[in-house]
């Protein structure tokens, strides 16, 4: 029994650590590219989590309206379905930006950074168009604490696409200005990452504020 | 294929940038990845404002359902679009997710909780100002 243990164990002896990158000197330091992806990654978490503090003083305050019009006497959900198809698409097109930034092709790269803008600029419109119809019609954020929770949390997303839309237009300039250098590109992996979470914070938005508020 | 601002001498278990792929494959299959993913979220969401309007699911359960799309879009939105894998290399990506969701959920489900509690156990509005007199 014991002479086979020692045959099929590993031989160790006992003087230096089983992990290997403790000792190991050709253990190396990660890449620069994974180091910011990562840290803007915890920032995006935490990103995260503020919405969901916004998210969730608006689901505590839904039924807080004062007497004043709920989520289905408010909601037009055509507009929220050309939004919600805006953001996606434009999605799409940040991932074809990403593919032609890696890739080195100018061409897709612009083009996509483009149509992620446009898109981008669409929804915002949209959104804009949206708060006014509401405040003139009396249903402002200072109605009822529903609507300043409701005002709260979508205008924060609104925010961060508008943030998003100033950082598209400074990544294109600094393609053609500084053209795809290793620094450049790690922005663009960030700026990437910053667009497809935005989306998924609005799945969020459309599917518990939108759709079941209009279900309700 | 070299790829821009991946690093030459990465060795395969070494840590991918969240949003990276580990093996792109080609510009063709990386397209192709996000096509597959917006073509599934697509159909999640339409089958979300479906299912808002119609009758198909009963009516009290519609938000859970709402819920389950939701849930479901944002997965597909992570993996087709952010690249997260269950891979060694994302792992890193992976624990950050998982601890950022561990506290969505407490501040969301503990104020739920905590708030309906608080309306339940509250005295009505017209009372509290009976007795304050």
């Amino acid at each position: 029994m014991s002479a086979t243990m020692a045959s099929t164990m590993p031989k160790h002896d006992g003087n230096r650590p089983l992990a290997q990158n403790i000792t190991d000197p050709h253990a190396h330091a990660a890449a620069k590219r994974v180091v910011v992806g990562y840290g803007f990654w915890i920032f995006l978490i935490s990103d995260i989590i503020m919405f969901a503090a916004f998210f969730a003083t608006y689901a505590v305050l839904t039924d807080a309206t004062a007497g004043g019009p709920r989520g289905r006497d408010l909601f037009e959900l055509h507009t929220v379905a050309i939004e919600t198809a805006c953001l996606l698409t434009s999605s799409l097109f940040c991932g074809l930006a990403g593919i032609g930034a890696q890739y080195g092709n100018r061409r897709l790269f612009h083009c996509a950074m483009v149509a992620t803008f446009v898109l981008g600029a669409t929804f915002l419109g949209l959104e804009i168009h949206e708060f006014t119809g509401l405040i003139e019609a009396g249903a402002g954020p200072d109605r009822s604490a529903f609507l300043s929770a409701f005002f709260a949390l979508i205008g924060c997303h609104g925010l961060h696409v508008t943030a998003g839309l100033l950082w598209l237009l400074t990544m294109m300039a600094q393609v053609v200005a500084k053209g795809f250098r290793d620094d450049v590109l790690r922005r663009i992996l960030c700026f990437g990452l910053f667009w497809h979470t935005l989306d998924i914070i609005w799945v969020a938005l459309f599917s518990l504020v939108y759709l079941v508020g209009i279900s309700q | 294929m070299n790829l821009h601002g991946m690093s030459a001498d990465a060795s395969p278990h070494d840590d991918v940038a969240p949003g990276d792929e580990h093996d792109a494959g080609g510009i063709r299959k990386a397209v192709t990845g996000y096509l597959i993913g917006f073509a599934l979220a697509t159909l999640l969401s339409v089958m979300s404002f479906y299912i808002a309007r119609s009758t198909l699911v009963w009516a009290p359960s519609i938000p859970i359902a709402l819920s389950v799309l939701a849930i479901a879009q944002m997965g597909v939105h992570l993996v087709f679009f952010l690249h997260i894998t269950s891979g060694p290399d994302n792992v890193n990506n992976v624990l950050a997710l998982a601890f950022g969701l561990l506290i969505v959920m407490l501040l969301v489900f503990g104020s739920l909780w905590i708030m309906t509690h608080l309306n339940h156990s509250m005295l009505p509005m017209d009372e509290i100002i009976n007795r304050q007199r």
